[in-house]
């Protein structure tokens, strides 16, 4: 059954080939004793499954910030200690009651998703299965590490600087960030709203289509949200003739570890071969998308945290005589320091006399980083770039030096900035380490990146079954 | 480097009560951060609009209809402190 991905899994279900319930039943008891504290919460038994459904049943694991209604969802901090919601998210709701999945369990994540390494969860960190002294990335490091060590055939997480593709590069698996507002944000806890996307983590392309394309839509509930303007259809492509790859000089070189480097190059000769050009070409902006980034992104941060106050849900720090003393005790005991660096970060840069010069600015870069890639796609069709610039990184390597840390999203950041979709594919190993290929493309291009993805995972041949067999 | 000062008036606005070490650490962390963000105060963005959302959308707007609302007690279940169909909370008193 481990070797069953999800899709083959759902049509082996339909056939009659294999039992819904003893499938889900060989994930539970894999998820429950699982080694890598990828999840925070785990099902106690199947729910009905109806195996008519496109997912016939197939066990899905989500990444903790998303809303399940009385089941935990404590977005991996303190001050939503067993925060049970009282309404389950539009995304989680399509995986599950419209498209037949069924909710395996919840995954361990850094604090409201802020981080790149999941060492910043309340509930403690998340291994990566390739080598357990190492971190799975972050912040969906849970929902990363669930598929690589195959305790769930797929997961889903949020991607706001580069929340999927930096874990899934880590880890071996295919992470894809949609166009923002491809997906509906409702129910997602939310960290900047201006760049939060969800999307799935999954073994091969060919699953991340298909979890993808149950997960798009437009939603009354979420106003950002637009869908997809076509279905997400299955790829089918085997080469990539015609196809223009853009290389951005400021994406692939310096910065970026050599044996990432090395994979990078080597895919870059493979896609040649598979009838591709390949030219290096320039984001001249992009290096200071993270600059900008780590303005917007905290000042957003900021707001959106304003409310946990120990009023409404979650928890309260007691003993408290006046009601603002309540709120500063409770936020400085329940939120860890990750989160409260970010929200000091964004309340400066939001406060009176500084908001011109920080969040101001960050926003105009925001706009030469989207005009750049707009020039870029008179010329190319997808701009191609390593994932992150190194392999997984030592457990606690990085935890000291909050910018070295930031610079993981190097790479990623700047599509999340201009809104567009991207999707990080195995493409080696470094030092016996995955390494992730990033393809970014136009907004709305989802079904062109997956053909191009899959056309170059079958060319590159990434066997995962070593972090699970 | 920001001052222990700006760290307490900035920590003040956030609602956040740290502890003296905190405020050391926030100080240097902050202030290292702050000085790489700086970067892009060499670009010149004089002309440039700023972004605030990527992608176009216009009037999403749903159907003005009345719908159930969540009953009082569901929305009540995860409160620290509920009371009377209200949030319990200390006294907004002077301090």
């Amino acid at each position: 059954m481990i070797e069953l991905t999800a899709k083959q899994a759902a049509d082996a279900i339909r056939s009659g080939d294999l039992d819904a319930n003893e499938y889900f039943e060989f994930y539970r008891q894999r998820a429950a004793s699982d080694p890598y504290n990828s999840y925070t919460w785990v099902a106690e038994k199947a729910p009905e499954i109806d195996t008519r459904k496109p997912f016939a049943g197939v066990p899905i694991a989500i990444k903790d910030l998303f809303c399940t209604e009385g089941i935990p969802s404590q977005a991996g901090s303190k001050i939503l200690e067993d925060y049970r919601p009282p309404y389950t998210a539009t995304s989680v709701d399509r995986l599950t009651t419209h498209a037949g999945g069924t909710l395996l369990g919840k995954t361990n994540q850094d604090e409201f998703a802020m981080g790149s390494s999941t060492e910043n969860s309340a509930y403690g960190p998340t291994l990566n299965p390739w080598d357990t002294s190492r971190v799975p990335g972050g912040s969906s490091g849970g929902s990363a590490a669930v598929v690589a060590g195959a305790t769930a055939p797929w997961s889903i997480g949020t991607d706001t600087g580069g929340s999927i593709r930096q874990p899934a590069a880590l880890t071996g698996i295919v992470g894809l960030k949609p166009t923002y507002g491809a997906i509906s944000r409702y129910g997602m806890i939310a960290f900047a709203s201006s760049l939060d996307q969800a999307g799935p983590f999954t073994r091969d392309v060919t699953d991340s289509a298909m979890l993808l394309s149950a997960m798009v839509g437009a939603d009354p509930c979420d106003q950002t949200s637009l869908g997809l303007p076509e279905p997400v259809r299955i790829p089918t492509a085997n080469d990539l003739k015609g196809i223009r790859l853009g290389v951005p000089e400021e994406l692939a070189g310096e910065g970026i570890e050599d044996g990432v480097l090395k994979a990078f190059n080597d895919t870059l000769e493979l896609a040649k071969s598979l009838g591709a050009t390949v030219e290096t070409t320039h984001l001249p902006h992009a290096p200071h998308g993270l600059a900008a980034y780590y303005l917007i992104a905290p000042a957003e941060c900021s707001s959106n945290l304003a409310r946990y106050d120990g009023v409404r849900y979650g928890f309260r720090k007691s003993g408290a005589s006046t009601l603002i003393d309540m709120y500063t005790q409770t936020r400085e005991a329940g939120f860890g320091a990750e989160v409260k660096r970010r929200i000091m970060l964004g309340t400066y840069a939001l406060s009176s006399g500084y908001y011109d010069a920080y969040y101001g600015r960050a926003q105009k870069v925001r706009t030469l980083i989207s005009q750049d890639f707009k020039n870029a796609w008179d010329k190319f069709d997808f701009i191609v770039t390593p994932t992150a610039p190194g392999v997984a990184f030592e457990l606690g390597s990085k935890t000291a030096d909050p910018l070295a840390m930031y610079l993981n999203d190097f790479c990623t950041v700047p599509m999340s900035l201009a809104g567009i979709p991207a999707i990080s594919i195995p493409n080696g190993l470094s030092e016996g380490l995955p390494v992730g290929f990033q393809i970014a493309g136009p907004a709305f291009s989802e079904n062109r990146i997956l053909d191009a993805a899959l056309a170059l995972e079958k060319a590159i041949g990434f066997d995962a079954s070593k972090a699970y067999a | 480097m920001l001052s222990s000062d700006q760290v307490l008036h900035v920590a003040r606005l956030a609602r956040l009560e740290l502890t003296p070490e905190e405020v050391e650490r926030f100080g240097g962390e902050l202030s290292k951060v702050l000085d790489h963000i700086e970067l892009i105060g060499q670009l010149e963005l004089e002309d440039v609009p700023p972004t605030s959302h990527v992608i176009d959308v216009e009037n999403a707007l749903r159907a003005d209809e009345p719908r159930p609302s969540m009953p009082v007690e569901r929305a009540l279940e995860s409160a620290p402190d509920a009371a009377e169909g209200g949030f319990r909370v200390p006294s907004p008193g002077a301090s």
